[in-house]
């Protein structure tokens, strides 16, 4: 079983990435409520876990293909909340320099990070690319990618597993199954219980991991990243959450069950996580307070610079479509 | 990453006289095996190139045996899969060359190619150095899966660019040029001209540049705009042109996107009667982009409406009557070129 033995220093980088994705949320769905958004935007709660617990078991060097609930993953590699805030706003300063709207075109080589279209699956085909010309070059790297139960439906789903089981890439996907996509329920979408599952029918290993457990995502990760990087092959991870909100900021998700909400909220994977490093005496009130207070104040912060950012140039709209040379 | 290393291989300057002739498809094929020795970051993948068996047309034959498995990938059947795969390559620095079996097949990998590979660096400045060597067009009694030519897809996507050769030396040249590019390339080889057409290239690996069209037969009276295998049938309704004292220009686009606008217009504006020929179908095609050019910065130099000859709009039918009633050839483009000129 994977490496659980964290340090208590580790364990608070974990709950400080957790909740600065968490309080960036917060400042994000509440801003687009008062209408000092841009367009849509997708909110991150109850996914904290799983993109904060994955990317922290990466090596600077290594490869990574968030979507657009991985708001941790993004932090975590080094890109800045205000950066990120500008390309929610569509500022000239923000990652894709208005081109692409909320989480979407955030990719940044410098910092190993590939991003995303909406058409989901397709990271995982890039990302094995990404994974394949360590293969081609020998480097010990590995590339992670992350996608959901909707896009497991695609066919470009299939043919990435088949592929990279094929070719026993250093390559892991995780799926984060928040039970909905968009509206259709799990049932609708699927006849097996576990996304899992389908790992072994290419010929891969296949694990279920609880999504709203940071300590247990990192600890599932490292394992399989470990395993890619010494030429074990591929994994699928399937990490087991609920999406807390509507499918973007928009979306009331009305046709979600309150009973089901209610009950996730109860496993609220940064309360739970906060409540458990009380209790194992990793640390205190006094501590963790001082933390979500030096949160708040760097995303504010961060907000603050992105909305006084510049918008684009428009005789700069064609700029960008080629790379030189 | 070095280059300059030929591996210890000899490269061609030893036969470098100018007489030296290939076939189209031989000519593809010194492109890539020079430039794999030439630059350790190329190289190939797709269905069936790797082995003795070297692809469905055997372009990539020896390839494995030279270059060896790593650089040469023989892919599941999965096009959607593996032209993200070979973007996910080019995003690291690789320089992947896929080989889509027949062009026909490329509808499969459609999202991989317009959806990701054509925006990713317009939206957060990830190039995309990848080619696709699209085999492309029928006259060959092959039907509606192994005939087509869907180049205009690819002109009317952003952030693509498409090239054309009809030519063995352009076929080397742009070849070359398409892999060294930093963007996204889909290459479309024409299938008829494979075997059927030799002609002079050059030993050296000297890329030809991207954009550039090309006047292969200058001419006063009219001119043919055209660009693959229908270069070399407007050729013959030129030579037979100029026995009736009907003088023709032809230019050869060579590549689609970017289009060569000046050329195009300098040869409108010179002889005052354009005809666009491709064996693409004509309805939206891009002989209708060039049409539109003309008429839209051209206008008082012409002397006759635009002509478009193209396929129908229909798929390709297999049946030689019905395949010859859907392509232009060298008749047909007779007819309308002599009918433009006496206009």
């Amino acid at each position: 079983m994977a490496q659980t033995t964290l340090t208590n220093e580790q364990r608070l980088a974990l709950y400080y990435w957790m909740l600065f994705t968490r309080s960036f949320d917060e400042t994000m769905v509440a801003m687009w409520k008062q209408g000092r958004g841009l367009g849509g935007t997708f909110s991150q709660r109850g996914h904290e876990a799983i993109s904060v617990g994955a990317a922290y078991a990466l090596k600077p060097e290594d490869v990574i293909a968030p979507m657009h609930r991985d708001l941790g993953a993004y932090l975590l590699r080094g890109m800045t909340a205000e950066r990120i805030f500008g390309n929610l706003l569509g500022r000239s300063g923000g990652v894709s320099a208005g081109r692409d709207a909320n989480l979407h075109g955030m990719g940044d080589l410098g910092l190993q990070i590939i991003g995303f279209i909406s058409h989901l699956p397709h990271s995982m085909a890039v990302s094995l690319g990404a994974a394949m010309s360590f293969v081609y070059r020998s480097e010990a790297r590995v590339a992670l990618t992350f996608t959901g139960d909707g896009a497991s439906s695609a066919g470009l789903f299939h043919e990435t597993l088949n592929m990279a089981a094929v070719w026993n890439a250093p390559w892991v996907v995780i799926v984060e199954n928040n039970l909905y996509a968009y509206s259709t329920p799990l049932e609708q979408q699927m006849k097996v219980p576990a996304i899992a599952e389908r790992a072994a029918s290419y010929g891969m290993a296949g694990v279920t991991v609880d999504g709203n457990d940071v300590e247990a995502v990192y600890a599932v990760t490292s394992a399989a990243v470990e395993q890619a990087r010494c030429g074990g092959g591929p994994t699928l991870i399937e990490a087991r959450t609920m999406r807390m909100l509507g499918h973007a900021i928009h979306d009331g998700a009305e046709y979600v069950p309150r009973s089901l909400l209610e009950s996730w909220e109860k496993r609220d994977p940064v309360m739970t996580y906060r409540a458990r490093l009380l209790e194992a005496g990793v640390s205190d009130e006094a501590v963790l307070s001082e933390i979500a207070e030096r949160v708040a104040a760097e995303v504010a912060d961060a907000v603050a610079r992105a909305e006084a950012d510049i918008l684009p140039d428009p005789a700069t709209v064609e700029a960008g479509v080629y790379a030189e040379g | 990453m070095g280059t300059g290393s030929n591996f210890g291989f000899a490269d061609g300057e030893q036969t470098g006289d100018s007489t030296r002739e290939l076939t189209y498809i031989a000519a593809i094929s010194e492109a890539l095996r020079e430039e794999m020795r030439r630059d350790p970051n190329v190289l190939l993948m797709g269905e069936d190139i790797a082995g003795d068996f070297g692809g469905a047309f055997k372009v990539t034959k020896g390839f494995e045996a030279e270059f060896g498995a790593r650089r040469v990938i023989n892919t599941p059947l999965a096009e959607l899969g593996f032209v993200g795969a070979a973007t996910g390559m080019a995003l690291m620095g690789l320089r992947p060359v896929v080989e889509m079996q027949f062009a026909d097949f490329i509808s499969s990998a459609f999202d991989s190619i317009v959806q990701f590979a054509a925006t990713a660096h317009y939206r957060w400045k990830g190039a995309v150095p990848w080619v696709i060597r699209a085999p492309s067009d029928g006259g060959i009694r092959s039907g509606p899966f192994h005939s087509q030519n869907p180049e205009a897809w690819f002109v009317h996507t952003p952030g693509l660019k498409v090239v054309a050769p009809s030519t063995p030396a352009d076929a080397k040249g742009l070849l070359l040029a398409a892999i060294r590019d930093d963007n996204p390339v889909i290459y479309f080889e024409s299938k008829p001209l494979y075997r059927s057409l030799k002609g002079h290239v050059p030993s050296g690996a000297e890329a030809l540049p991207l954009g550039e069209a090309s006047v292969v037969r200058p001419g006063r009276d009219l001119s043919m705009v055209t660009y693959g295998a229908m270069l070399h049938q407007a050729l013959a309704a030129a030579r037979r042109l100029a026995d009736e004292g009907i003088d023709s220009e032809v230019l050869d686009l060579r590549t689609l996107k970017p289009l060569d606008r000046p050329a195009i217009l300098a040869t409108a504006r010179k002889t005052g009667k354009v005809l666009v020929v491709h064996a693409a179908n004509r309805l939206a095609g891009v002989g209708a982009e060039v049409a539109a050019l003309v008429a839209e910065e051209a206008f008082e130099w012409l002397d006759a409406p635009v002509q478009r000859l193209g396929g129908l709009d229909v798929p390709v039918p297999f049946s030689p009557p019905l395949e010859d009633a859907y392509r232009p050839n060298a008749e047909k483009i007779y007819v309308a070129a002599r009918r433009l000129a006496l206009y």
